[in-house]
């Protein structure tokens, strides 16, 4: 094992892709003489040439149409959007294209297709340049939407992307490419799969469901809570669309209460469609009401108090945790 | 009546006349989908290529099978020039498991691999990216296989015109747009819709070679396509191709066409049929005869009832199509236990 940032294994996955199958290819905005606007794809210009790692103009929407085709075309391409604001722009060819061309079509086109996006808040970028759309990609049939959180699945998840037959939206959170962790050695294959959460703490008090950036706030949660004598199972849910949903029922039957902790806003967004779905299958077992903790209903202000104010932290997902477990079984 | 040796744009005599039977086979099949839709067998929307006739046989003539097309939500026509049955493209019509799309796509959704048929695509202008990047993937595996995209007016006024042709001309990309200006994007009159009159400012703005050409008259489609074909297989980059048309019924089968006259839409019909002006050219030069028109034309009535009688004794897809071809794993949101019990 080695220490890697979350940003160097991205790269890594990118460029062992790219060496191990000639038709994987990136383009977008800025990632090839400039390295990439958050230095993921630095140095592969230089490695790879202009044929394999293709700067574009600004210009999402044909960004995302020719990788579409280009994936039809029989090659495996991997978009960098600059951040998953910019995916507006190509929305129409995200959702209307990719995730319809195989059933639209009878199951005939199969598009390998990977779209890399950073989102998320927290470093003052203002309302335009801080949002967390992943709810918006995951409503749609047809498309897979995953979100690591650390170093190892961002390598392993990315790489079975490239390798999956069907578009992928790949979002990765503006703070985590500096974080550390554990990532195998360069000569060690692995991959993680898009379908799967993780459990990253036991407990039995109370169900943490999170992912992406949060995972982190939330691990930090569940230690101080630990300190009061409760203990959380934390879950990584990974990936979006697909939902791991036997991961997360199985944790609710033990724990009886649930926490959702996610950076998106409340209403219409994941907690929301994840906690409906426990409801739906898991209603018996629940001994509370499902917690949220997300950003404020608002568009992200640029202040840093208020910026501060309006995203979830550590002390909100204590609180909610404690809201909901009482004392009595903590004592028990 | 003799018949003469003199050829017509290089092609045969019986080249040309299979360009008429074409030409006639599109304007039967057309004609029939109408009529099975006024039956109620095909529901939804539909877009009739009556009138633009000689612009897909044109375009389609000059290519090779291997080049790959694609097309708006108006692509029946595009569908059986690739060579798509037209029982199976009627059967599409028909929502039935026959169809090439299993019934899943309907009127504007046609596609076949083994064709290079890649959609019908009922988002206006969209394809436009998609076919760059097609032609990016031909580029990239070294392969002098091109692609071919059409599009209407309307899908001009798009943004991803303007982002599909830039891509293609700075990567000097092997595709070519054809802009079927049938002259109204829905009921807006492309005069309009466009500040300028023609594509050729629009072309010069992305540093590419343009013609315009008269779609009514099949020979001059087919000269320019083939020019158009020669100069992108040869590795010099994109091309855009306007021609211009008019389609002779609605935008779709619900259009009542109130913002047109009637006399503007029978002076096309009568004066500028693109079959009836390939027919007096044909006949001014003793290279057909009456009796061979009347042939194709009965041939391609026949054709057009055998899809029908085809689409309406296939079965409809069973109930479990419906969760196959989201995905290649078939996974959708849940895992298969939950999304199914």
């Amino acid at each position: 094992m080695r220490t890697l940032t979350y940003r160097d294994a991205l790269r890594e996955a990118i460029r062992e892709e790219m060496l191990r199958d000639e038709r994987v290819f990136i383009l977008g905005e800025d990632i090839a003489g400039y390295g990439g606007t958050y230095a993921v794809s630095k140095g592969l210009f230089e490695e790879f040439g202009e044929k394999r790692v293709r700067d574009t103009p600004l210009a999402e929407e044909v960004i995302t149409g020719a990788a579409i085709g280009a994936a039809l075309g029989g090659l495996r391409p991997i978009i960098e959007l600059m951040t998953i604001n910019f995916s507006m722009l190509a929305s129409d060819q995200i959702v209307n294209q990719a995730a319809k061309f195989r059933y639209m079509f009878g199951g005939q086109p199969e598009m390998p297709l990977v779209i890399r996006m950073p989102g998320g808040g927290g470093a003052q970028r203002g309302a335009q340049h801080s949002q967390s759309l992943e709810s918006w990609y995951a409503h749609i049939p047809g498309l897979k939407v995953v979100m690591p959180a650390t170093p190892y699945d961002a390598k392993g998840m990315l790489k079975a992307a490239v390798r999956d037959p069907d578009p992928v939206l790949f979002i990765e959170h503006e703070l985590l490419y500096n974080i550390k962790g554990e990532v195998p050695d360069e000569d060690v294959e692995y991959t993680v799969p898009l379908n799967r959460g993780e459990v990253r703490r036991q407990g039995r008090h109370v169900t943490i469901i999170t992912y992406s950036r949060m995972l982190h706030v939330t691990l930090q949660a569940a230690e101080d809570l630990a300190k009061e004598g409760i203990e959380a199972e934390v879950i990584d849910l990974r990936s979006i669309r697909p939902i791991d949903i036997d991961l997360l029922i199985d944790s609710v039957k033990k724990t009886n209460r649930v926490v959702i902790a996610q950076e998106g806003w409340k209403y219409y967004g994941t907690g929301q469609g994840l906690a409906a779905l426990i409801y739906e299958y898991a209603f018996d077992y629940m001994d509370a009401p499902i917690q949220h903790v997300t950003s404020a209903d608002v568009p992200m202000p640029y202040s840093k108090v208020l910026e501060r104010a309006a995203l979830p932290n550590k002390n909100d997902i204590v609180n909610a945790a404690k809201a909901i477990v009482p004392a009595a079984l903590v004592r028990a | 009546m003799a018949i003469s040796n003199v050829t017509l744009a290089g092609l045969t005599r019986t080249q040309l006349l299979e360009t008429h039977y074409k030409m006639a086979l599109l304007r039967r099949f057309e004609e029939k989908a109408a009529e099975e839709y006024t039956r109620g067998k095909i529901a939804g929307f539909m877009h009739l290529y009556i009138g633009q006739e000689a612009v897909g046989v044109g375009c389609i003539t000059a290519m090779r099978p291997d080049d790959k097309v694609l097309s708006s939500y108006r692509e029946h026509g595009q569908a059986i020039l690739k060579g798509m049955d037209p029982g199976v493209v009627m059967a599409e019509l028909f929502g039935k498991i026959t169809g090439c799309s299993k019934g899943k796509g309907g009127s504007m959704h046609m596609w076949s691999n083994e064709l290079g048929l890649l959609g019908g695509n009922a988002i206006v202008g969209a394809q436009l990216p998609i076919a760059a990047g097609i032609a990016l993937a031909m580029q990239y595996q070294g392969l002098d296989t091109i692609v071919v995209c059409f599009f209407g007016d309307g899908a001009v006024d798009e943004g991803a015109f303007h982002e599909a042709l830039n891509l293609a001309s700075i990567w000097k990309l092997p595709v070519i747009f054809i802009c079927e200006n049938n002259q109204y994007s829905m009921g807006m009159a492309v005069e309009k819709a466009w500040a300028v009159d023609s594509l050729l400012p629009r072309a010069a703005a992305y540093n590419m070679p343009y013609e315009q050409v008269d779609g009514m008259d099949v020979i001059q489609v087919y000269e320019a396509a083939k020019r158009a074909v020669e100069h992108t297989r040869s590795g010099q980059g994109p091309l855009l191709l306007e021609v211009k048309t008019y389609r002779f019924r609605g935008h779709s089968m619900t259009d009542p066409a109130y913002y047109r006259t009637r006399e503007e839409e029978q002076q096309w019909r009568t004066t500028r049929d693109p079959i009836g002006i390939f027919e007096k050219k044909l006949l001014d030069l003793d290279l057909a005869t009456q009796a061979e028109f009347d042939e194709n034309d009965a041939r391609a009535i026949q054709a057009a009832e055998d899809a029908a009688e085809y689409a309406d004794n296939s079965p409809d897809p069973t109930l479990d199509e419906l969760y196959t071809d989201v995905m290649v794993d078939n996974s959708t949101a849940l895992f298969f236990r939950y999304e199914r019990k």
